[in-house]
């Protein structure tokens, strides 16, 4: 095990130029060609299946692994690989290609496999709500019986979203397998705004349209020719909470409308207009973040980043799109906490292939980050990659995560496939940095076998990642230089009942010391109050902290209130006021204790 | 993989430029892993969209010998086999954008296109090998002719054009050939029992989506040339 408290290669970053954005739509960011680093404690580890590589780490420990079921590691390749991961009170959901697991983690160094349940999916993402566990569906090789030889008649075959109930997490039941005619490859629970009792699904995947002997309302084709194709659009299910079997699609969205070239236009003769698929855009979405708080959906679609009003579920509306000549497959997205930005990734090569190695540039299968506006605008500012070079050995890229909540910055965890987990921080778009990370070797030293995290994600305290090939790890954070104790005990406050990524919940801090001083620590660091200043403002937090009730309400009160006054001048302003806020609800805290 | 072979197969497809371009394969090498002869390509030139319609590869080429396996079909192996020659032109076409003026935009184009179907043949490569199956040779990969892939003549043309012009003229035979790989996934979803295969199932997936959408990026960049005229700095 390498453990190392230096950061990685101070990255250089890229130059941003928008090219033709005016011309139809296409930014594309010029980029110097910065590759990966070999100078990094993650260059060159060893090799080994299960937990037996070496491990680089940095700002963080591996609090478990948890090896997979015997009947889900059954076979190389992408059979019985791992996929995403959901989260409810003390329960994990794991999707699996070939079915998914329930891992009880009340105790993170000993997780309890409570439910292995084997059926072929590909790729089995999951979500939770409630009871209800929705899995997706998307294999020629998914049966309704969740059998795994295979299907041959096409009346067997389930390519869509399975509804398990599992009040009984022991004991999942199949309730309902809703049927679509391009499989789910991912999907998205997007909440009724009113209605309690009702959620929507989106579906998201690009895989082809099922015969219509299969599903008599499937057909393909364009749009124009054929109103009802299935593809190039999103088809969204409604489910009743109270009767899941009553589950269904109904309706889709094409959000897609427009984007296109269209044929015959200035600059392009007609015997060179597009043909056949690429004449109308994509065909769907690989998945879609839905952010409800703010009523939006970020759409990962082919060649565009989509940004949606989903204020009405069923019919959601389109408000940007941004395509960068350097993404292939617009992958996955990550809200801010406050909507004003958006981390898209780019699955480059499916995830199967090495994208990570000293040769591959970070402009390719990397994030980028864009900043939202208020009109829901989209603006690109950088890209950002795990830069550690990788070997041929290990497939690498972009893949799933989720924000880490410390108040005041704008924190992410990801995997990167055998890229391994790190932690990046994106508060100033312009120049993410990394934080941390942990990786191993890969997975076998000749070949190509796949495997590492799916999908990092932060839930009440910890990291989980979805191991493709290994299993299930567990990783704790440790302060650093980059991330104080006081930003950690901050996150570690944020317990949420449930979590889906693919559903970002938003983020919100009760009123505890480590909040504020989780501000005050980063007004330390980055000298956006004298230092005499933050000293004092230690000391009055210290001296509120002993005291109790109206008397610690009063201290409080008069903290914040000189707060404000000290944010008039500041270097960091907002974040004063960041300070400042935590404090007033510190003090209401305070007051309501007595 | 290791390494070295891919090194390897590197130094092999970057030397047979000239030899896909002249459309001929060495003459030894159909017969190598004991496989039937491989045809030559057609001799007449294919018009751009008659290389993309469905079965333009039928009668030009023999299939690879294949068997189906626990959990793959014929058409499977089929598709493996005919993928990697496909991906193997597209190397070849991108090896020429450094050394025919191409614009910034078109070689970073070409260079992500290079990394990407390279890794890909590889992976083909493992998963043939993996299941006992032929793997075609580097010749006969340059030597199959299916949908999408430029004849000899559209190579010849490739070569002969500089600067603004092979940007333009890259740009059009590249969306030729992905709209011929969107086809053959295509083909393959619409084969009884095929692609059921994990890993078959997420490639062809991914060929489909990946390349589906470089087809619309490409005719971006069409129209980002013609609006700048072609200049190196649009």
């Amino acid at each position: 095990m390498r453990n190392t408290g230096k950061p990685g290669r101070t990255r250089r970053r890229t130059t941003l130029a928008v090219l033709a954005a005016a011309l139809c739509g296409a930014t594309a960011v010029h980029a110097q060609d910065v590759t990966s680093t070999l100078d990094d404690p993650r260059v060159g580890l060893r090799a080994g299946a299960g937990n037996t590589a070496e491990q680089a780490l940095m700002h963080m420990r591996l609090v478990s692994w948890s090896p997979k079921p015997a009947e889900l590691d059954s076979a190389r390749g992408l059979t019985f690989i791992n996929s995403d991961l959901a989260f409810r009170g003390d329960l994990v959901y794991q999707g699996n290609f070939s079915g998914f697991m329930i891992w009880d983690v009340n105790s993170p160094a000993r997780p309890q496999l409570l439910n292995t349940t084997v059926c072929a999916t590909d790729q089995g993402d999951p979500s939770i709500y409630g009871d209800l566990l929705f899995i997706s569906a998307e294999s020629p090789r998914a049966r309704i019986d969740c059998g795994t030889q295979g299907v041959e008649d096409g009346v067997d075959r389930m390519r869509g979203v399975r509804i398990f109930d599992v009040s009984d997490p022991r004991n999942p039941r199949l309730v309902k397998n809703v049927q679509t005619c391009r499989g789910s490859h991912t999907h998205t629970i997007v909440p009724h705004p009113t209605d309690p009792s009702v959620i929507y699904i989106y579906v998201g995947g690009s895989s082809s349209v099922r015969s219509a002997d299969e599903m008599p309302e499937c057909s393909s084709g364009a749009v124009a020719e054929n109103p009802n194709t299935a593809d190039y659009r999103v088809d969204i299910i409604r489910v009743p909470l109270a009767t899941p079997e009553q589950s269904e699609v109904i309706g889709y969205a094409r959000i897609f409308e427009g984007l296109a070239p269209s044929p015959g236009r200035a600059g392009v003769p007609a015997d060179e207009a597009p043909q056949g698929r690429a004449a109308f855009g994509p065909r769907g979405c690989h998945d879609l973040t839905s952010y409800p708080a703010y009523n939006l959906v970020a759409g990962s679609c082919g060649s565009f980043g989509i940004l949606l009003d989903a204020s009405d579920p069923e019919r959601p509306r389109r408000l940007d799109a941004k395509s960068d000549l350097n993404f292939s497959l617009w992958h996955t997205a990550v809200f801010s906490n406050d909507a004003s930005k958006v981390v898209f990734t780019d699955e480059w090569g499916g995830g199967t292939s090495p994208r990570c190695r000293a040769s591959d540039p970070e402009r390719l299968g990397g994030n980028t980050i864009l900043q939202i506006d208020d009109d829901g605008r989209m603006t690109q500012h950088s890209y950002f990659k795990m830069l550690a070079a990788q070997t041929d050995q290990e497939n690498c890229v972009s893949h799933n995560g989720g924000l880490i909540p410390v108040p005041g910055r704008d924190i992410m965890v990801q995997g990167w496939y055998q890229g391994g987990v790190n932690v990046f921080d994106f508060t100033d778009p312009d120049n993410p940095v990394e934080i941390a990370y942990f990786d191993r070797g890969p997975v076998d030293a000749e070949n190509l076998v796949v495997g590492g995290s799916w999908g990092a994600y932060w839930y009440n305290g910890y990291i989980y990642s979805s191991e493709l090939s290994r299993g299930l790890d567990i990783l704790e954070l440790t302060p650093s230089e980059y991330l104080s104790e006081n930003e950690i005990a901050a996150a570690k406050l944020v317990m949420m009942d449930e979590y889906n990524p693919q559903a970002q919940p938003q983020l919100e801090w009760p009123a505890a010391f480590p909040v504020a001083r989780a501000w005050l620590d980063q007004l330390v660091r980055n000298n956006g109050l004298p230092a005499a200043r933050t000293a004092a403002i230690d000391a009055a937090l210290t001296t509120a902290e002993r005291a109790s009730g109206s008397a610690r309400a009063e201290q409080l009160t008069r903290l914040a209130t000189a707060l404000d006054a000290d944010a008039a001048g500041a270097r960091d302003a907002t974040r004063v006021r960041g300070l400042a806020a935590a404090v007033r609800q510190l003090a209401a805290a305070s007051e309501q204790d007595q | 993989m290791t390494y070295r072979s891919r090194q390897a197969l590197l130094a092999t497809l970057v030397s047979c430029t000239a030899c896909a371009s002249a459309g001929a394969p060495s003459p030894d090498a159909a017969h190598q892993h004991g496989t039937e002869p491989v045809a030559e390509p057609a001799a007449d030139a294919h018009a751009r969209h008659a290389a993309v319609q469905p079965h333009a590869h039928h009668g030009h080429v023999a299939e690879l010998p294949a068997t189906a396996g626990p959990g793959y079909t014929v058409a499977d192996v089929h598709f493996m086999q005919m993928m990697m020659g496909h991906h193997a032109q597209a190397i070849v076409m991108s090896a020429r954008a450094p050394t025919h003026g191409a614009s910034d935009l078109v070689l970073q184009l070409a260079q992500k296109i290079d990394i990407s179907q390279r890794d890909e043949i590889e992976m083909m490569r493992q998963w043939l090998l993996e299941r006992g199956q032929v793997v075609p040779t580097d010749e006969q990969m340059l030597a199959m002719h299916m949908p999408g892939m430029l004849t000899p003549e559209q190579m010849a043309q490739l070569d002969a054009v500089r600067g603004a012009a092979f940007d333009r003229l890259f740009l059009t035979l590249m969306i030729q050939h992905h709209e011929g790989a969107v086809l053959m996934v295509d083909e393959l979803f619409s084969s009884p029992g095929a692609a059921q295969d994990s890993d078959i199932f997420r490639f062809a997936t991914d060929v489909a989506a990946d390349q589906g959408d470089e087809i619309f990026v490409m005719y971006r960049m069409l129209d980002m040339l013609a609006a700048t005229g072609g200049s190196r700095t649009p």
